[in-house]
């Protein structure tokens, strides 16, 4: 670990010269996804040199604009393909994605898919606010039965994607969930992700006042960030409860999002078995060069 | 594990010298002999031979291929797998070239260098996927939004889908621009006769990377270490911390999305950047044109039963000739316009219902007919059949 600093020396040694002021709305969470990161990276003592940004687009894909690292600001939802070519050319990066839940759950669900089954070795960082913010507040894939959006001024009919259980069965190495309100489990989680040789996705609840918490009615901008305390509980809690829970505590957690670690396992990436196999045939090669036959 | 090209390694992986092969194996040979380092890509029928090669030889020479979810996932691998300093390839056809549409301009308007074959058949949509077609001459010049130019190779025979698509890696790399290498499923399939170039036979480009103090880098504009238009290369992970977007950027590289007058400095410079080479550029091959008051001006499999029938014309007196394009894009305005001061008509055998006969009639001289020779369905011209233009014409 490296010195301790503190925000003011942290702001200064990662933020890119130029880029301020964010695009971000008052009272979006999305800033601190930023800080989360530069403490976890800062924690780590991660070379800035040797971390690479990949970002959709959207508000949350904007953020390796901010970061003073390289960063590539890609097509919509195809941050993690690209992200996927960044790794393999160059193992020795740390690769980062930022994704919103429309980027990375709606246009790159297939991205997604097959980026954590090959767990391939990044940390994704999805940035949840239940809506396309930054096109003005067209319904996303996350948002919640019921939600009013732009394109779904009656209400929303459709069930709501839950992306980290979707991680969770792919095998992706690592999966958490955490509202970008609590500071010290999301910066955990990322040093984690980070440190984890596999795929990692750190979905992180991000309010959207102007887009989403406005429609919905979850008022000003304090009482829209509390509503995430207010509708969130810990996985452990959540499955004592469905275990051991009365009648009416389960009817009043069940549909509350269950946050904290979903799945933390150490198992190779996919360049690591990538390495293994162009091992093997360079190793078959040579032996039969040497062997004297063509 | 960091690819580093290894002759030897790959000559040995190649095998014999001379080879019978077919086009879609000679696109992976020709990658494999420049230097690619990195391939993704997805099947699609008449080019999934080209992936199959890849996946069989690439690890072999300590490259990584991967077979991504589809064909707009296998193009942004490759770019993200360019700012990591790899050269990278994909390969496919009509609808995955399609797909491929919006990463395409993302390369463009990012300035990186890429290769994409493109064994292309026809369409709209599925088409005619086990046959050949000269479906994508139009689309690789225009397909993206918004200004652009392009790089496009059209092989005539096997050789030269080892030859052209080095020759696409060395354009990309000088201009930092995806260059395409635009077979067809005739030749991705037609078995012929290779000779694989030795080292020294072979000219390699690079792209020239940022050397100059980091402070004072500039990553999109004109090169800061040499007279060009083509801007250093910071490769990810060597500390210049460049931010890449496909917005319309500003020098720096920081969104500039409601300036006029940076879209048009930036989107300007990676036109002109190819286009104010067009001449030094232009690659064609001349048969027969000596004399020749008819022509016909060809690309790709086209070529050859067009030559076949300038012999038959020659034989039964007729004054033909052929100009083959072999680079299509950018457009050799002069070498056309020249010739369409020479014959009194040029003919355009096409497998498709009229691309470059376009351009062709665009820069010919208004005294020259310029008259389309199209075949559509998945079926080659017969050299008879073209040669009837010429009887028609002379």
């Amino acid at each position: 670990m490296t010195e301790m600093i503190d925000a003011e020396q942290l702001r200064k040694k990662y933020l890119r010269d130029g880029m301020l002021p964010t695009i971000f709305c008052n009272g979006c969470g999305h800033g601190n996804a930023i800080d989360y990161t530069f403490w976890a990276i800062e924690e780590l003592g991660l070379d800035m040199d040797k971390v690479a940004f990949a970002s959709g687009i959207g508000c949350s894909s904007r953020i390796p604009g901010y970061i003073n690292a390289d960063g590539l600001h890609t097509t919509h939802g195809r941050a993690l393909a690209f992200a996927t070519g960044i790794k393999a050319a160059n193992p020795e990066l740390h690769v980062i994605v930022f994704t919103g839940d429309g980027d990375c759950a709606g246009i790159g669900g297939n991205h997604f898919i097959h980026a954590a089954r090959r767990n391939i070795d990044m940390t994704v960082l999805l940035l949840n606010n239940f809506i396309y913010g930054m096109t003005g507040g067209q319904l996303a894939p996350t948002a919640p039965k019921g939600s009013i959006a732009t394109t779904s001024p009656y209400g929303n009919i459709e069930e709501a994607f839950n992306i980290c259980e979707l991680a969770k069965a792919l095998g992706a190495a690592y999966v958490a969930r955490w509202p970008i309100s609590y500071p010290y489990q999301p910066i955990k989680s990322i040093k984690e992700g980070i440190q984890n040789r596999g795929f990692a996705l750190i979905e992180l609840m991000s309010p959207c006042p102007t887009a989403y918490g406005r429609r919905n009615k979850l008022g000003k901008i304090e009482s829209l960030w509390k509503w995430y305390e207010d509708n969130t509980i810990l996985i452990e809690e959540y499955e004592r409860i469905m275990d051991y829970g009365t009648e009416e505590e389960r009817k009043n957690v069940k549909g509350m999002f269950q946050i904290g670690v979903f799945q933390n396992v150490k198992k190779a990436g996919f360049f690591e078995e990538y390495d293994k196999l162009v091992q093997r045939l360079i190793e078959k090669d040579d032996a039969k060069f040497k062997g004297g036959s063509k | 594990m960091k690819y580093e090209r290894d002759p030897e390694r790959i000559r040995r992986v190649l095998g014999d010298k001379v080879q019978f092969i077919q086009g879609d194996l000679a696109l992976t040979y020709g990658g494999i002999l420049a230097g690619c380092s990195f391939f993704g890509g997805y099947p699609i029928t008449p080019a999934s031979e080209v992936a199959e090669g890849m996946a069989r030889l690439l690890p072999r020479v300590k490259g990584t291929f991967i077979q991504m979810e589809d064909e707009i996932g296998s193009i942004a691998a490759v770019i993200g797998a360019a700012w990591s300093g790899a050269k990278a390839m994909t390969a496919t056809s009509g609808p995955g070239f399609s797909l491929m549409m919006e990463n395409y301009g993302y390369a463009i308007m990012t300035e990186t260098p890429c290769v994409i074959a493109n064994v292309q058949r026809t369409g709209p949509s599925t088409g005619q996927p086990t046959l050949g077609a000269q479906g994508d001459m139009m689309q690789v010049r225009w397909g993206s939004h918004g200004d652009m130019e392009a790089l496009a190779l059209a092989p005539s025979t096997v050789q030269e889908c080892i030859d052209m698509t080095i020759e696409a890696f060395n354009l990309s790399e000088k201009y930092r621009h995806p260059a395409c290498v635009m077979a067809d499923g005739e030749i991705g399939h037609l078995r012929e006769k290779v000779v694989i170039p030795d080292e020294e036979e072979m000219t390699l480009v690079e792209r020239v990377p940022a050397t100059i103090e980091k402070e004072k880098f500039i990553p999109f504009t004109n090169s800061q270490t040499r007279d060009s238009k083509v801007p250093d290369f910071p490769t990810f992970g060597t500390g210049y911390r460049t931010y890449v977007t496909g917005l319309t950027h500003n020098k720096k590289g920081f969104p500039a999305t409601d300036k006029q007058k940076d879209h048009e400095e930036l989107i300007t410079r990676i036109v002109t950047k190819i286009s104010d080479d067009r001449e030094r550029l232009t690659s064609i091959e001349e048969i027969e044109m000596d004399d020749a008051e008819i022509a016909f001006v060809t690309y790709g499999a086209s070529a050859r039963p067009a030559e076949s029938a300038v012999a038959m014309a020659r034989k039964n007196g007729i004054r033909a000739g052929m100009l083959r394009l072999k680079l299509v894009w950018p457009f050799p305005r002069r070498a056309v316009n020249e010739l369409s001061k020479k014959v009194n008509t040029i003919i355009v055998p096409e497998m498709n219902l009229g691309q470059i006969v376009h351009p062709i009639r665009e820069y010919s001289d208004a005294g020259c007919d310029v008259i389309r020779a199209s075949k559509v369905g998945g079926e080659m011209h017969l050299p008879h059949e073209l040669y009837r233009y010429l009887e028609e014409k002379k």
